[in-house]
């Protein structure tokens, strides 16, 4: 019995990435593009501008260039749907696996607290980044490598380079 | 032949559908890999778990394999498939702040999500503050448009760039890959990973 209740490990990492690259491959394959993800929450926010306030998102300049490249609601986008399913696959790994919990990860060394604050100033970050980079992980990085683009190495260097350079600033929050 | 969408072999409307499988098929795979634990995935910056490094690289070569050979079965026309377009400098300023909230809250965008399904408090955070990073980028567009549409290289690709065939370069990514795979097992004997 006690053994059941424990979750179970996580998968070879060498197959998920097989797993991982064969999805891209996919993508590439049906849709003709790669994954994604901050795309999808772009188009959220669009979204809900344009219903919270119309006249705003018809006068300022990202709004009026974002619809002069997109046709009906931002909502209806490849990249919403794709989320929408990684919301759906993660939920379902968890379960198979019991992993679900609710939970606040972080170091001994800092409190609950500290974990989300910095949480949240690092998703600010992140967000802001990955709308001037035209990307994130996913998008930019990850499938820009895979149809060998420049952009994506430069991306996937710029990010993981930079977070490399500050991880010693930051030890606290994870060792 | 692919892709399928733009061949008119499936439907808009399949496409969205199966956009969503894909979703599916990745969301699985990222959790599945421990990729819904912040202290699992900035490991790589510390050395004690070099998951990331692992899934990522495997994944990028595995794609890039795939479409090479796609492409030469000609099962696939890979001018039709989306290249990311290369604008230098808002690329490597937004990379640059991407990787300072990456190591800051430990996730990104897609793992975020990931992580939030099932149950990390943490990532709901994170998530609120992406929403908040791209609302200020919107809202304060006209302020780094210059920055954002600088220096367009085009939809550049990395063989054309050094003049080598894409075969021989993605056969270099993967000599790379599996040195770094190689020092990543080094690492993750030297240091001894915490508990989470």
């Amino acid at each position: 019995m006690m053994r059941n209740r424990k979750s179970r490990s996580y998968i070879n990492p060498y197959l998920g990435g097989v797993l991982l690259g064969l999805t891209v491959l996919a993508a590439n394959y049906i849709s003709g593009r790669g994954l994604g993800a901050s795309g999808a929450m772009k188009n959220a926010i669009v979204a809900s501008v344009e219903a919270v306030a119309p006249a705003h998102a018809e006068n300022a300049a990202f709004y009026k260039e974002f619809n002069e490249t997109h046709t009906g609601s931002p909502l209806n986008s490849w990249l919403v749907y794709q989320m929408l399913g990684v919301l759906a696959g993660g939920f379902l790994s968890g379960v198979i696996a019991r992993r679900m919990t609710w939970k606040v990860e972080h170091s001994p060394k800092i409190s609950s607290k500290t974990r989300l604050v910095a949480a949240l100033a690092g998703g600010i970050l992140f967000g802001f980044g990955s709308q001037l980079g035209r990307g994130c992980t996913s998008g930019s990085a990850l499938s820009g490598m895979a149809v060998l683009s420049l952009g994506g190495f430069l991306s996937m260097m710029a990010i993981f380079g930079t977070a490399f350079a500050l991880a010693y600033f930051v030890r606290k929050l994870w060792i | 032949m692919g892709p399928l969408i733009v061949n008119d072999i499936i439907s808009p409307n399949t496409n969205m559908l199966l956009a969503f499988f894909i979703g599916i098929a990745f969301g699985f795979i990222l959790e599945s890999s421990g990729f819904s634990s912040s202290r699992k995935l900035v490991g790589v910056f510390y050395g004690y778990d070099t998951v990331v490094l692992k899934v990522f690289f495997t994944g990028a070569i595995t794609a890039m394999l795939g479409l090479l050979f796609f492409s030469l079965f000609g099962w696939m026309d890979l001018t039709y498939i989306y290249i990311n377009p290369t604008y230098l400098w808002s690329t490597l300023v937004g990379g640059v702040i991407m990787g300072a909230g990456f190591i800051l809250g430990g996730f990104c965008p897609g793992t975020s999500v990931c992580a939030a399904a099932i149950g990390k408090i943490d990532a709901f955070l994170f998530i609120a503050g992406i929403f908040i990073g791209i609302f200020i980028f919107m809202e304060g567009y006209p302020l780094w448009e210059g920055l954002y549409k600088a220096e367009f290289l085009g939809y550049l690709k990395m063989n054309k760039y050094f003049n080598l065939s894409s075969g021989l370069f993605v056969l270099l990514v993967i000599a790379a890959a599996v040195v770094m795979f190689w020092i990543a097992e080094k690492a993750e004997k030297k240091f001894k990973a915490p508990e989470y």
